[in-house]
């Protein structure tokens, strides 16, 4: 089982540790910014397989892609990450920690390491609603 | 559905949810801390955690100094493979000490970060790693006392820090100051001071750790050698600065907290 499981626990147990008493949920929305490039089926099947395990049902259970875009901090150009050609390894690498895109990404426009991810770096919870 | 059920996004990082359970079969985390640099952080850290194990510990090392890690330098750890998943990341196990550090993923390319780039890093680290059972976690940390420094303070419970220092007025002045730092976190129950590059404890050092009640652990004398051992643990354990280290590994090791 790859590192997706690691994930998936953290966030049932951000769920747990907000909702203490509560094991149904009507819906919980988790968003995978893209720089991470978080396999949905795996992180899926991780999210239901540990929700079993707690005893915890989710009505909806939804993952979606943010799409990751970059803004140089030197000449505040701002660019997708699509626009760029990455190699698998490089992916993968970033696919742990995200941060190390800043050993292989450089600005498009002026070369640059120092940039910022405005946003699709990585997991995180979007919504949680659950039954009161 | 009443406002207050939502979860505030943000409130907390879901990545620290785990922490406890990462760390559950960890019986000491000892960081190696020093706000200033070049007192020989890393050269302690390894040679802390090879000492530890040969004296029959189970040990970890981690790798916190994000930007620039080289831990693995002096180690002597292949950063060419990606550690192996298996629910999370399980650190190599390199000359008997569990490894983990940044570099098996940012390779020698530079890794340039600001302040929350490296403590989303860092997070990130400590949510996926899946130590075994460890008597010991050392964990070597950058100089100063920015967001590595302030995040094992904050993310760490039961830590007890292991402050190195030199002779140096420079080395004194700074150190007095993580010192006072620590006073402010109850997380961190320091250690000791371990004094580098001395061929004898200096008053100065010793002073020092009277002055803010943390056990003076020992001085370490100059190996001008050293360096010529750096990436061969066969040749660190052959040294003098490794035969200074074992004995306080043993103060260590007799220090039950």
């Amino acid at each position: 089982m790859v590192h997706e499981w690691a994930l998936a626990e953290a966030i049932v147990e951000y769920v747990k540790s907000n909702y203490p008493n509560i094991n149904k949920f009507k819906r919980i929305e988790i968003l995978l910014g893209e720089l991470q490039s978080i396999d949905e089926e795996i992180l899926g099947f991780s999210l239901k397989e540990i929700l079993k395990s707690e005893n915890i049902t989710v009505d909806e259970l939804v993952l979606g892609e943010e799409e990751a875009v970059l803004r140089c901090r030197r000449c505040g150009h701002e660019w997708r990450l699509k626009e760029l050609k990455l190699e698998d390894e490089v992916k993968e690498a970033i696919h742990f920690v995200p941060e190390v895109a800043h050993s292989f990404i450089k600005c498009p426009k002026c070369g640059s390491r120092d940039f910022e991810v405005v946003r699709g770096r990585g997991v995180y919870v979007k919504e949680v609603i659950p039954y009161e | 559905m009443s406002e207050n059920m939502k979860i505030k996004i943000g409130e907390k990082d879901p990545r620290l949810m785990v922490l406890d359970k990462r760390l559950s079969k960890v019986k000491r985390i000892l960081p190696v801390m020093s706000s200033k640099g070049g007192v020989g952080k890393t050269l302690v850290s390894v040679g802390l955690s090879l000492a530890l194990k040969d004296l029959g510990y189970q040990v970890g090392l981690l790798d916190l100094d994000i930007t620039n890690p080289s831990a693995h330098v002096a180690l002597g750890v292949s950063i060419e493979k990606f550690p192996e998943e298996e629910k999370g990341i399980r650190p190599p196990l390199v000359n008997g000490v569990e490894f983990m550090s940044v570099a098996y993923y940012s390779g020698d390319s530079p890794l340039p970060l600001r302040g929350s780039d490296i403590d989303n890093a860092i997070k990130e680290i400590l949510a996926i790693t899946i130590w075994g059972s460890l008597d010991f976690l050392i964990i070597d940390s950058p100089p100063g006392l920015s967001d590595e420094v302030l995040d094992i303070l904050s993310f760490f419970k039961n830590s007890e820090p292991i402050i190195v220092a030199t002779p140096s007025p420079l080395a004194v002045n700074s150190v007095r100051k993580l010192l006072e730092l620590l006073k402010d976190y109850n997380s961190a129950n320091p250690l000791g001071l371990i004094e580098n590059m001395a061929d004898q404890p200096s008053q100065t050092i010793e002073s020092l750790a009277a002055k803010y009640s943390v056990q003076y652990l020992g001085n370490i004398r100059k190996d001008p050698r050293i360096d010529y051992n750096i990436g061969d643990p066969e040749k660190i354990r052959g040294s003098k600065f490794f035969k200074d280290l074992s004995e306080i590994a043993q103060k260590i090791v007799q220090n039950s907290f």
